[in-house]
This record gives structure tokens, C-alpha cells and sequence, in this order.
């Protein structure tokens, strides 16, 4: 069994009346889903605006439970409440909006807030500290106060935050959507090093086409359905496909499709500026 | 219509340890029916610039005109000119309050002093000219979509019948679809209605697909005012400022550099094809 594991997965929202109890509407937001991610891997999840995306993304820390099938993070069922404890040591989330995610008025202070809950000894978690730090790459602005940092060094520092519980797989619900060019590529490559250096195992939820390119497996979602998943080449090659799920491809694909319609040969699955240039210049 | 800064300045908390100079000495216009793109690091003073045009903010130095008046001069309507040149924050669905879709568009119109039937008139037009179909009017906005939730938010700007439409970030956190309905739409309002539109964005890609004109600001400063073409051309620089070309100038280099003649200027997808095919077509010609 891999860390997360999801067996016939659904959750529904159901709103009641409030005066008389009854169910007034059901929303099927996740249906059937089956997945399986193994340790240390990087997955990347597409899927359109209410397509269930994040509504599965909180099932993996055990904020919501399934309404229907079973979830199992690292082998312990989150139905159970007594797991729910170290579901939430070992699953860490970061969300889209930076300024919601930081408690402390010091960087420092901030990212010990999560092992200091966990009762780690307070060595231990100044050596925690320490080391989420420079793994994100804000070792420098450890005594900064956050309201001072920019977008992408804030959601830094709440990845760092994460990373000092020692989780063993980190969450992230679309954590560049708020962010400059500049912001997105430091977000983006502190989260492939916790994947490379650290074997966290990363899902990372994104409308970014060109941040899935390197992860290991792509899922993509519509209406609450696990509707294709795939190595970003097998993913990326079904550009009419994606275009129907309201999705997209990373230009150069996008190019190269469009090359390829023209009667350029070799233009499928392509991923990456190098691919094309090798296609196209040799 | 037209929008001018003249030399502006804006420094906040001015003669405090704190003061900082968000806009340095800012000269642009902004003419009827143009599609302007602003583009900037986070911190590089657009939402000052942005706050001074519609008046929220007066500038600390220099003028704000519009159709060549100071809108700062004694005795002039700046509520009236709120309506005319509408702004759409960031998120502006998380403004919305109303109890239906109709009843939030209209509360602009309202406060304009609008008769209920001409609000519901103008509201109606600007949900049809946002594409937000019949069935959602009377539905809560809360019901709907995060795609659906900001084109209520800028309907709700449309419906005051704005000279200029300002919009900060509007494609942010909205899927691929949903993102370009919104630029398809501003697109369209623009031909339709003859404003002119402001969009602030950090999609390179967007910028580069739908403006005519971009500005660059960084460090409160205005670097380039030029042609999306003639902008990304300095994708190096702008590089160093911390924003990126789109992925088509970085292609076309990268092809450039290996001896395919294409014009490196192409940054839509339409055009990059185009001049990637020509390339190949005379470099065939020639070995064939």
C-alpha cells in the first residue's frame, strides 16, 4: 500500500434545512475515486474550478472524511478519529493564499508554531527550525517579521512551517495562484528540492500547465471523477482532450501541436523548449 | 476619454522611518478604447498607480488628469469620476453581498441615483455583455462558480457604464477556460463598448495574447511603455527585474540560437507557428 491510498473515494455536501432538518441539496463532490501514491513521489493534480479537486486534497490530511469508500494515509483509515493525530503529522497543507497561513509576527516564531503543537522538545525544534529554513531557502530572513516578505518568500515560509513537523507528504492547493513570475519559480523549486533532497512525497494542485511537466504522475479530475491520469507526456499528449476538460497545455506543447496539424513530423509529447529545438534544429 | 499622469509621486507614511516611494515620477496617458497590460513585481507599485488613476489616493507629487482635468483641483467631482473610470480589485468576488446576482450588479447604478428600472436595465446589459446566462440572475452568487462569482464582480464595475475599466489580477486562481472566457469577454466589451481597459497581470502568456500596449513598472518607476513585441524583446532585463517573458520568446530564442532564422519578436501562438513554419519551409527549400 502506498502513503495515499484512496479506494472508491466520495464525499458529498449536503445542505439542510436549518429549520426542520431536512436535506435541502446534494452536491456529489468527489465520486469513486481510486488512487494509490507511492512514497517520495511527485504528483501534480488538474482539473477545472469545482471539478474536486480540493475537496480530494482535504481528504488527504484527513480534513474531510470520505462520505462513501475508504482513505488511508500511511496504512491508518481517516475515519478513525483516534489516527486523526498522526494523519496530521505525517500529511502537511499549504493553500493558495499566503496571508492566511502565517500566525507569528517572527519568521522564526512562525514556522516552530507546528513542531511546538507536536510537543518536540524545544532544542529539537529550534534544530527543525533551522533546517526547514535553509531547505526553503529563507534561512536569511529567520528574524524578518513575514508582513515584510513578499508573496512567494511568505508561502516559503509557510512550506517551511509544514516541513518542520517532518511530515511525510506535503499538500499544496494551488500555491502560486497569488504570485509573480518570480514568486511562482521560488515556490516551485523549493517544493521540487523537499521532493529530490528530502523524499517528501508531494501533491501538488495547480492550473499551471508548465509546473506539471517534471512530476512523476499527473491526475486530473472533472466533475468529481479521476478522469485520466498519466506521465505528464502521456497526459500532455491529448491536447483536444484537455481542452474539453477546460484545461490546457504548456505552450511549447501547445506549439508543437500546432506545428504538428501543419505537417511538421515528430511534434506529439512534446514537454520542453530543449525537446522541440532538438526536434526542429537537427 | 483619456487618462494622464503627470509626473506622478506617491510616498507613503512620508517623514516617518517608514516612508517609502511607491511611484517615482510617473508620466503616461491612457487613450479611448486601448487594451493596456501592466506588468511588475509584486511591490513595483501597479496598485498605487492603479489607486491614483480612479482617484482613491492622492498623489504626494505631480498630477492625476482626466480628459485633461486635475482630478485634485477644488470643486471637481471625483465621486463622479469613481464611476467613470471603474476599478476591479483582486478577488473582487469576495465583495459581492447581495442576495441575487441582479440585485448586487445593481447596486452600482443605485448609488449613481439611478431610477430600480433603469438599474435593472443597465445591470441586465452587463450581465449579458459579461456571458452570464438568464438562470443565474435570480440565483446567489454564492452559489455559483469562482469563474461565474468574478464576472458578477465585473459586471457589477460595467453596470455604472464606465469610460475606463481597471482590473487587478482578474484571471488569478480561475482554470485555464475560465481564465481566457474573462480576456474574451474584456476583449469584446472593448469593441463593443469603445473603453478602455487596464488589466494588471502576472500571466506573461495573457498580457502577450490580448493587450496592444505594456507597461513595466518596477521599483515605482515606469521602464518600458512600448508594444507587447518591443517589451518582450528585453526579456533579459525584464528577467532581472523579476518578471519573465512568455514561453513563446523563450522558444523562438532557443530556436534562433540554433541557426532556424525566426522572428524572434512572434509571441502568439498564432504568429510563432507561422515563423517557425517559414523557417523550415526555406531551410528545406535550400537543402532540397
Amino acid at each position: 500500500m502506498g502513503i495515499i491510498k484512496a479506494l472508491k473515494v466520495s464525499f458529498d455536501y449536503i445542505r439542510y434545512d436549518e429549520e426542520e432538518n431536512k436535506e435541502v441539496s446534494v452536491l456529489h463532490a468527489v465520486k469513486d475515486v481510486d488512487m494509490d501514491i507511492q512514497e517520495g513521489q511527485f504528483i501534480a493534480v488538474l482539473g477545472h474550478n469545482g471539478s474536486g479537486k480540493s475537496t480530494l486534497a482535504k481528504h488527504m490530511n484527513a480534513l474531510l472524511v470520505p462520505t462513501g469508500g475508504t482513505m488511508w494515509i500511511d496504512e491508518m483509515d481517516t475515519r478513525e478519529d483516534e489516527n486523526l493525530f498522526r494523519i496530521r503529522k505525517k500529511a502537511g497543507m499549504v493553500f493558495q493564499n499566503p496571508d492566511n497561513q502565517i500566525i507569528a509576527s517572527v519568521v522564526e516564531e512562525d514556522v516552530g508554531f507546528g513542531p511546538e503543537n507536536l510537543g518536540v522538545p524545544t532544542e529539537q525544534i529550534w534544530q527543525r527550525v533551522d533546517q526547514a529554513l535553509k531547505a526553503t531557502g529563507m534561512a536569511a530572513y529567520r528574524k524578518h517579521s513575514p508582513n515584510r516578505l513578499s508573496g512567494g518568500q511568505k508561502q516559503r515560509v509557510a512550506i517551511a512551517g509544514v516541513m518542520a513537523m517532518h511530515p511525510k507528504c506535503i499538500i499544496l492547493d494551488e500555491p502560486t495562484a497569488m504570485l509573480d513570475p518570480n514568486g511562482r519559480k521560488e515556490v516551485l523549486e523549493a517544493v521540487k528540492e523537499l521532493n529530490r533532497q528530502e523524499g517528501i512525497t508531494v501533491i501538488l494542485i495547480t492550473h499551471y500547465m508548465e509546473e506539471v511537466v517534471d512530476a512523476d504522475r499527473v491526475f486530473v479530475m472533472d466533475d468529481g471523477n479521476l478522469v485520466l491520469q498519466g506521465t505528464p507526456r502521456e497526459i500532455f499528449s491529448q491536447v483536444d482532450t484537455l481542452k474539453q476538460l477546460r484545461l490546457d497545455v504548456p505552450q511549447v506543447t501547445l506549439l508543437a501541436h500546432e506545428l504538428g496539424k501543419k505537417g511538421v513530423p515528430g511534434m506529439e509529447g512534446i514537454l520542453t523548449i530543449e525537446e522541440l529545438v532538438e526536434a526542429l534544429c537537427l | 476619454m483619456s487618462i494622464t499622469l503627470e509626473d506622478a509621486v506617491y510616498t507613503y507614511s512620508k517623514g516617518t522611518a517608514y516612508e517609502i516611494t511607491a511611484l517615482d515620477h510617473v508620466s503616461l496617458t491612457i487613450e479611448q478604447g486601448e487594451f493596456v497590460g501592466v506588468i511588475g513585481h509584486t511591490g513595483s507599485g501597479k496598485s498605487t498607480m492603479v489607486q491614483l488613476m480612479n482617484g482613491l489616493i492622492r498623489p504626494t507629487g505631480g498630477r492625476v488628469l482626466y480628459n485633461g482635468e486635475d482630478i485634485w483641483a477644488e470643486q471637481y467631482d471625483r465621486r463622479k469620476l469613481r464611476f467613470s473610470v471603474g476599478l476591479v480589485f483582486q478577488y473582487p468576488e469576495h465583495q459581492l453581498f447581495e442576495t441575487t446576482v441582479l440585485a448586487d450588479v445593481c447596486f452600482g447604478p443605485k448609488n449613481q441615483g439611478l431610477s430600480p428600472e433603469e438599474c435593472k436595465h443597465q445591470a441586465v446589459k452587463a450581465l449579458e455583455q459579461v456571458g452570464l446566462s438568464e438562470d443565474c440572475w435570480e440565483k446567489s452568487p454564492f452559489e455559483l462558480s469562482g469563474g461565474q462569482k468574478r464576472k458578477v464582480a465585473i459586471a457589477g464595475v460595467l453596470a455604472m457604464n464606465p469610460s475606463v475599466m481597471i482590473l487587478d489580477e482578474p484571471t488569478a486562481g480561475l482554470d485555464p477556460k475560465g481564465r481566457d472566457e474573462i480576456l474574451e469577454q474584456l476583449s469584446y466589451l472593448r469593441k463593443e463598448r469603445g473603453i478602455a481597459i487596464l488589466l494588471v497581470s502576472h500571466s506573461m502568456e495573457d498580457v502577450a495574447e490580448y493587450v496592444d500596449r505594456i507597461l513595466v513598472m518596477n521599483g515605482g518607476k515606469k521602464i518600458f511603455d512600448d508594444t507587447p513585441g518591443n517589451v518582450f524583446a528585453h526579456y533579459k532585463e525584464l528577467e532581472k527585474m523579476g518578471l519573465a517573458a512568455p514561453q513563446m520568446t523563450y522558444i523562438l530564442h532557443a530556436l534562433a540560437e540554433k541557426g532556424l532564422p525566426v522572428d524572434t519578436g512572434a509571441i502568439t501562438l498564432e504568429k510563432a507557428r507561422d515563423t517557425i513554419l517559414e523557417a523550415l519551409e526555406n531551410r528545406d527549400r535550400r537543402q532540397g
